[in-house]
């Protein structure tokens, strides 16, 4: 009698407990917080569409877009925290300090940093993608278009990830067209139309017939289109928007790692990681490419994607020199990441300095 | 067909009462548009209008931060009122108040890692004097040169922005920051203090509340406040009256000036600790809205500080609960103006039913 009684306690404990477990990983809510509007067609758009993947399976989210980098950042951090979320994904760099303060108050919620790199306090992971891989690809597919072999390039702000991604894309573009010159116009902004279309027409004024940019909205693809030259998209898939000008784009794909880090939380496997992902982990993705571009330039494309995929080769291979003429990458050897981490120079072929 | 007849009226004089009732009429109509789009974007009104304006301050913590927000709101709008009353239309509290921030930051980053009881008047008198600085440009060519204030200290507020960008990104930004655009933090002598463990209103309040006494004395006890509500009504009879209208349009401009780089003050040193590219989201704008919501009054200013205030806390909180898209709190700011700016009809004629006609 005894032994049946245990038995059946026994069981329905085991019982009561599988039913917590995945009443628990169901109910684990996510949250995100935005810096811009989800309809800007760029940066939080993408981020938006990694959110919708996270629902897709089946969790639970909430998020609040326009949270400016002010004071305002920590109490929407604070209040999500508050209200439930068991995990939350503050995607400016602009939120790094309130991310850590918020997190060291909620040691029981989990915080998700994009291209920030404090992570103070255990419950705090920060993420970034490698989109210099992207834009390597860019470089390419630029450095054969272009007739001038004058390359534009509207950049946001002097900071490693920006300095980066336009020594990536010309170190690839000299690579098909020793020749080329890349001319930066910095717009000081992330996310202004006005602005950023009137550096797209000064590039073009100044004789670009290829313009790249490191900047959110969809202006630039238009003046190209106008303009008659070739653009990319940035962040997500511009082609609708200028569809003779944009060859591809660079896209951010959110979605798995969000997926990815939201079932950790559930299943209780979340741990502090600085993740990088690039386009073998299909954090960047190259959208369809154009049919402007010629069939063996989009069959060296597609080489160079599977390549920088499978790790064959490094957007930055040496020999790499610096705008002077000093070797920064020696023959043979690859940049490691803490080199590209505090990428501060320029490489040889960037016209101009970097504004200081 | 019957037809009601209403005849309107210009009043000899607006009536205080109506003055002042007004902005409590612009309140209520808010809320009953702002519930009517709630409802035709298909948000049941009055559950959207609770997680709008009550379930934001319901706590202690959320009533703390109504008064962090309201507090730089406030500021600015007292030292708008200086300007507002006396006919000068200062519209760039924004750039005086990143300024301000500037100034004090730059002050601020001087003592890093310096600990010591005078660092922190320091960095606040840096601000004041930051802020005034920067609009005593309009009013120097305002006064000197005849240019339109509106204009000059509009467009200074950006080149004020680009300023701090240029720090922040160049000079001032963290050696060990990896050349994002911030500066260090603050060492805590140049923070201004909390008052409440676990809360961050900070001692800016008591700033903000000697600037609501200083100018309802000098609104109505001195003869300075005279003169400005005199050039208020009329420049002319200003003029006639010989006041010194220079002076007073210089004055005006420093303590607006000063309120709002002392506003900016509140922010660096207070909650963020840092000076980054994103010292206020727009408190120098929307401080108008506060200064005529509140009648140029001191204390209708408080009160219309929290009203606005809450816009903000409760866009977010709409947002997290409900999904209601967070630019909605700025559709609330715009009615509330739109509103008021409407009703103020009523202030300057009067209606009278005057029977019907067949």
């Amino acid at each position: 009698m005894l032994k049946i009684f245990i038995r059946s306690f026994v069981s329905s404990l085991v019982l009561l407990f599988t039913l917590t477990v995945a009443a628990v990983s169901k109910d684990v809510k996510a949250a995100f917080v935005y810096i811009g509007p989800t309809g800007d067609h760029g940066w939080t758009y993408q981020h938006d569409v990694g959110r919708k993947a996270v629902e897709a399976a089946g969790f639970k989210t909430t998020y609040v877009e326009g949270v400016p980098e002010s004071a305002d950042a920590e109490r929407v951090l604070r209040q999500l925290a508050n209200s439930g979320h068991d995990v939350i994904f503050t995607t400016s760099f602009g939120y790094m300090n309130p991310t850590n303060k918020v997190a060291k108050e909620f040691p029981n919620v989990k915080f998700e940093h994009a291209t920030g790199y404090k992570r103070e306090h255990p419950n705090v992971a920060t993420y970034a993608a490698r989109f210099y891989e992207g834009r390597a690809i860019l470089g390419t597919i630029a450095g054969s278009m272009t007739k001038s072999n004058v390359i534009g390039y509207v950049a946001s702000f002097p900071i490693p990830e920006v300095i980066r991604g336009i020594n990536s894309f010309t170190l690839a573009a000299q690579k098909v067209n020793p020749n080329i010159k890349t001319k930066i116009v910095w717009a000081f902004t992330w996310y202004d139309p006005g602005k950023e279309a009137e550096a797209a027409k000064a590039l073009i004024d100044q004789g670009a017939d290829v313009i790249a940019q490191h900047t959110d909205s969809t202006a630039i693809v238009q003046i190209a289109e106008k303009a008659g030259v070739y653009a990319f998209g940035q962040a997500s898939d511009m082609d609708k928007f200028a569809p003779k000008a944009v060859l591809t784009s660079v896209e951010n794909n959110w979605g798995p790692y969000y997926v990815e880090r939201v079932k950790a939380v559930a299943n209780g496997t979340w741990s502090q990681k600085d993740t990088w992902h690039g386009i073998g982990d299909g954090m960047v993705v190259i959208s369809d490419l154009d049919s402007a571009i010629p069939s063996n330039l989009k069959k060296k494309v597609k080489k160079l994607q599977s390549d920088l995929a499978s790790g064959k080769v490094h957007a930055f291979t040496g020999p790499i020199y610096d705008q002077k003429g000093n070797l920064m990458v020696a023959e043979g050897k690859t940049a490691d990441d803490g080199m590209l981490a505090g990428m501060m120079t320029y490489v040889k072929g960037v016209e101009g300095d970097i504004p200081k | 067909m019957e037809e009601k007849l209403i005849k309107i009226t210009k009043r000899d004089q607006p009536s205080k009462a109506i003055f002042f009732l007004t902005p409590v009429l612009a309140i209520f109509l808010t809320l009953v548009a702002g519930g009517l789009i709630f409802y035709v974007l298909g948000f049941k009104p009055f559950e959207a209008l609770k997680f709008f304006f009550i379930v934001p301050i319901a706590d202690m913590y959320g009533f703390s931060e109504l008064l962090l927000k309201a507090t730089p709101l406030c500021l600015i709008a007292i030292g708008l009122s200086f300007c507002f009353k006396s006919n000068n239309w200062n519209i760039g509290a924004e750039g005086q108040l990143t300024f301000g921030a500037i100034v004090s930051g730059g002050v601020a980053l001087l003592f890093y890692e310096q600990e010591g009881f005078y660092i922190l008047p320091i960095v606040i008198l840096a601000g004041a004097i930051g802020g005034m600085l920067y609009a005593s440009i309009p009013a120097i060519l305002k006064t000197y040169f005849n240019t339109n204030e509106i204009l000059v200290s509009l467009m200074l507020v950006y080149v004020s922005k680009l300023i701090l960008d240029y720090l922040v990104v160049g000079p001032w930004s963290n050696p060990e920051g990896f050349n994002f655009p911030e500066t260090r933090q603050f060492s805590d002598s140049a923070r201004l203090p909390l008052l409440f463990e676990g809360l961050r209103i900070h001692a800016g309040i008591f700033l903000a509340l000697a600037a609501v006494v200083m100018s309802w004395f000098v609104f109505y006890k001195t003869y300075l406040g005279f003169q400005m509500k005199v050039s208020g009504f009329s420049l002319k009879t200003a003029k006639y009256a010989g006041y010194k209208g220079k002076k007073m349009i210089i004055l005006v401009f420093l303590i607006s000036g000063a309120c709002a780089g002392l506003a900016g003050v509140g922010e660096i040193t207070g909650p963020i600790g840092q000076l980054h590219r994103e010292v206020s989201p727009d408190y120098g704008f929307t401080a108008i809205i506060v200064a005529f919501l509140g009648r140029l009054h001191p204390v209708g200013i408080i009160f219309a500080s929290l009203v606005v205030a809450i816009t903000y806390l409760g866009a977010e909180t709409a947002q997290i609960f409900m999904q209601i898209p967070k630019y909605t709190g700025q559709v609330f700011q715009g009615m509330i103006l739109f509103f008021l700016l409407a009703s103020d009809y009523l202030l300057f004629f009067k209606f009278k039913f005057i029977g019907s006609k067949k």
